[in-house]
């Protein structure tokens, strides 16, 4: 799957932010829409402990994603999509103080403990599939934009609060003009809560964009639309 | 403050990712970190319960029976939670419907955002590189793939999921469509054509 690729040049040489990218293939001809949910026992297994160990509230779902995208650049090319989130997994769970290195190294527990409060059983793992963790909020202030209004991008190296920090701003919508086409009302800020510096809601938009302003070859007729924060986005000439 | 950019403590573990995934599992449960009966419970929730039937019911009845299709599209979460469809990465839906003029695709670049309380676990090639990093640029090309060839005066819409809201299509509907009962009428509703990648077919060619 994948190859030798082309980044986006305004790419900050995090490895996930493939849109636009070249050189990636995968045989859709070949898709069987009978594929198992899990092809492998160990991929639901993959999938259940960290859900499980996310509901310690020691990270959130923002501070997961960025986790993953923190892998070293040769690691999220070559592991598959479940051995990213155990790999993620492991580092998250030693960053926040869960697991030391000496037990990923010895694959063993170095003191047992009884449950702590806090472990997911099936009753509350059944609540929290069936709950989520909705990411609207309140806005302390009217947002800035309307409907129909031009707005242009920034960088994903602008957006993100820190240095390679995490941030939704994809490098092929970097620096394009789009029109809003919604509002979704406050959102939690992913580019501040993946770093627990707090939710930071902003009104979200949705952005619609001319598929040939992003893509040299892209069909005329066509259109991207992305879900964009508010900070990401200036006004643009009308 | 946590260390946050402990990026490589993965590699103390095997590498082999089921060895890997086995030496993670006995060290969390071994510290109580996680219980083995919310385990199963999530692969049961995944495996057996929620999938693309949860999709295509929603599609069947908006299909058949316009009051509820209005309802739907006006207060998309309001209905999922009367339906016990709410939940885990589709706490805010947005619906998108095909017409003649505009067919709609969903990709996450930057991940692999999915609605799963609709459609469950993404499948394989959704996450792939390279269904992430073409359908937003040469969505024509990656459909044709598929063996969707749009006309060339239908436009396509991809709506790349940069944020928490998840989005599910709502393909439109083969003629005669309204004369079935939305259980029947759901037998031609499959995952693909409420990503995007597929259009509404007989059930024997439903890909």
């Amino acid at each position: 799957m994948a190859g030798a690729h082309t980044p986006h040049p305004l790419s900050r040489n995090l490895p996930h932010d493939l849109g636009g990218q070249t050189g990636h293939r995968y045989d859709f001809g070949a898709v069987q829409a009978d594929e198992p949910v899990f092809a492998e026992t160990w991929h639901g297994r993959a999938l259940a402990i960290t859900i499980a160990a996310a509901a310690h509230g020691k990270w959130n779902l923002d501070a997961s994603r960025h986790a993953r995208e923190l892998l070293p650049p040769e690691d999220y090319a070559r592991f598959s999509y479940y051995d990213k989130w155990l790999s993620a997994l492991a580092n998250l769970l030693v960053a926040h103080g869960l697991v030391t290195t000496d037990e990923l190294a010895s694959a063993a527990a170095s003191q047992t403990a009884p449950p702590l409060p806090a472990s997911l059983t099936a009753r509350t793992a059944r609540k929290l599939i069936g709950s989520g963790g909705p990411t609207q909020r309140p806005l302390a202030s009217p947002p800035q934009f309307e409907t129909g209004q031009r707005v242009r991008t920034k960088t994903p190296a602008e957006t993100a609060q820190i240095s390679g920090g995490h941030t939704r701003l994809p490098a092929y919508a970097a620096l394009k003009t789009g029109i809003i086409t919604a509002c979704h009302g406050g959102h939690i800020l992913p580019d501040s809560h993946a770093h627990f510096k707090g939710e930071a809601p902003e009104p979200l938009y949705t952005v619609s964009f001319r598929a040939s302003d992003l893509f040299a070859t892209a069909n005329a007729r066509d259109e991207v639309r992305l879900d964009l924060w508010q900070s990401y986005l200036e006004p643009a000439a009308q | 403050m946590p260390h946050e950019h402990d990026d490589h403590a993965h590699h103390l573990l095997p590498s082999d990712p089921e060895l890997k995934l086995k030496a993670l599992e006995r060290i969390l449960l071994d510290k109580g970190l996680v219980q083995a009966e919310a385990i199963d419970e999530i692969i049961d929730s995944y495996a057996h319960k929620i999938g693309p039937h949860r999709g295509a019911e929603l599609v069947a009845r908006a299909w058949t029976d316009a009051e509820f299709k209005a309802r739907l599209l006006q207060d998309t979460d309001g209905v999922l939670a009367e339906m016990g469809f709410s939940g885990r990465q589709g706490e805010h839906v947005v619906i998108v419907e095909n017409t003649p003029e505009c067919h709609n695709l969903v990709v996450c670049t930057l991940c692999s955002c999915y609605p799963w309380p609709l459609l469950g676990i993404p499948p394989s090639w959704y996450k792939s590189d390279a269904y992430r990093s073409r359908a937003v640029a040469e969505p024509r090309a990656v459909l044709a793939e598929f063996g969707l060839v749009l006309d060339e005066d239908v436009s396509v819409r991809v709506w790349d999921s940069t944020a928490e809201i998840r989005y599910l299509v709502l393909p439109m509907p083969p003629e005669n469509i309204s004369e079935l009962g939305w259980q029947e009428a759901a037998d031609f509703v499959s995952r693909n054509a409420m990503i995007g990648t597929a259009i509404a077919a007989k059930p024997r060619q439903a890909g």
